[in-house]
């Protein structure tokens, strides 16, 4: 009936084989077997976007991807996007402007940023607000937040502030 | 929040799940986006789940004959991308932006939200405005069901225990088509207080085959034929006061039933608007 399943995905670029319970979450995976806490689990139903990663880059709900589902996919998660650098600038302009208190929405906040930013141009602080709506933060209620992604967009088109 | 022990198997083909679906307590896997959920909340506690994301077929867009046929496996974010849709089925564009939110869009499935059919859901009213039709296999071969008789009522479709949504065909918009979209929610993204989904063709300079369809509002999509014949007359006052007769709103956590009755007018009148602008 229940049982393991072995499953062979790609995480943060290194390759990872292990037996899963169907029901395991992709974020407890990260999390429990692979010790990756960067990503954090809120709601576990969907709503506040803290256990964000990237499935084959795009970003999803760690909550709401069953990791038995990952088998041959790529995963990245906070740990490895911060280490390839991709986005020390956004983290910077997070550190620079307080866009975060206690920092718990922080690595779901950053790769859902990221995702909006890498379509490139300057998005309008709108667009910015409409992409993170998937994304609470009970600290600082936004406006820091908009302000680094805002700057940073404007940093990388060449206008930087 | 962690869900209970399920056996968990991956479909090969469309055959293959519903030969699957036969194993008692079993479930389908689309995008997960609200199964996943109500898995963790141990508000479901199936034996088996049939994930179908291996399919393959299931995920095309296209035109064919007048009708824009999109797989029961495509993704919303495919779906806002998509240029057969922007062009062939505005509604569905101008919705698109308005469910959930861009993680969620990225893997959650236009079938799997209708099959779904979360009466706070804004496709499953889409698809009544647009008079969609749904491609439904089953053990005992395919058939087709109009979404007006796919929705049954809360979480309930025209889906038998065995059988498993494939595709939905759209009338391509034309240059008579008019349509219309407006919700209001606390937050972007969030389920909405009320929504309304319309589309009408132009006749002249007056409307024609208008279907008005509210969510949010009762156990699955409504259609509010009154306000409908209203607006056909161009009567709008007319149309917003029919509303009374035609909705009896659920109160929920969001609002009471005066406050959606109310927002329910204000959104008609806005879509109205809507409904007199020609699309570029």
């Amino acid at each position: 009936m229940s049982g393991t399943v072995e499953i062979s995905l790609t995480v943060n670029g290194e390759a990872v084989s292990e037996a899963v319970e169907p029901r395991m979450t992709l974020a407890d995976f990260l999390r429990e077997t692979l010790g990756l806490t960067g990503t954090h689990l809120g709601c576990e139903h969907g709503v506040c976007g803290t256990c964000t990663v990237r499935l084959d880059g795009e970003i999803v709900r760690g909550c709401l991807t069953l990791a038995v589902q990952c088998g041959g996919k790529r995963v990245d998660t906070i740990e490895g996007v911060s280490d390839t650098g991709e986005f020390a600038d956004l983290q910077e302009a997070f550190r620079a402007r307080n866009a975060l208190q206690c920092g718990y929405c922080t690595p779901g906040m950053l790769l859902a940023a990221q995702e909006l930013l890498v379509r490139g141009g300057v998005p309008s602080r709108e667009e910015i607000r409409v992409h993170l709506s998937g994304n609470y933060c009970r600290c600082t209620g936004y406006h820091a937040i908009v302000d680094a992604v805002e700057a940073t967009a404007q940093a990388r088109a060449g206008g930087g502030k | 929040m962690k869900p209970a022990a399920f056996a968990y198997a991956k479909a090969r083909s469309v055959d293959h799940a519903i030969e699957l679906l036969g194993t008692p307590e079993s479930k389908l896997l689309a995008g997960g986006q609200s199964l996943i959920a109500t898995l963790n909340m141990r508000l479901a506690n199936p034996a088996l789940l049939i994930d179908i994301n291996d399919v393959a077929g299931l995920n095309k867009i296209e035109l064919k004959h007048g009708r824009v046929e999109i797989g029961a496996m495509v993704r919303h974010a495919q779906a806002e991308r998509s240029e057969v849709i922007a062009k062939h089925v505005p509604l569905i564009a101008l919705a698109m932006p308005h469910i959930a939110h861009a993680a969620i869009r990225n893997r959650g499935t236009i079938g799997g939200s209708l099959a779904y059919a979360d009466p706070a859901a804004e496709l499953p009213a889409c698809m009544v405005a647009l008079d969609a039709e749904f491609e439904i296999a089953g053990p005992n071969g395919r058939r087709s069901v109009k979404a007006e008789e796919f929705f049954k009522g809360m979480f309930e479709t025209a889906l038998g225990p065995q059988d498993m949504l494939i595709s939905i065909k759209i009338p391509e918009a034309t240059a008579q088509t008019r349509i219309g979209f407006e919700e209001l929610t606390r937050r972007h993204g969030d389920y909405a207080i009320v929504g309304l989904a319309a589309a009408a063709q132009m006749n002249g300079a007056k409307l024609k085959d208008v279907r008005l369809v509210y969510f949010s509002i009762g156990d699955a999509p409504v259609r509010v034929r009154k306000a409908e014949a209203a607006l056909l007359d161009g009567d709008i006052d007319g149309a917003v006061a029919a509303l009374s007769s035609d909705l009896s709103p659920h109160a929920d956590l969001e609002a009471s039933s005066e406050v959606k009755l109310h927002l329910s007018g204000v959104l008609l009148r806005r879509v109205a608007g809507q409904l007199q602008e020609a699309r570029p």
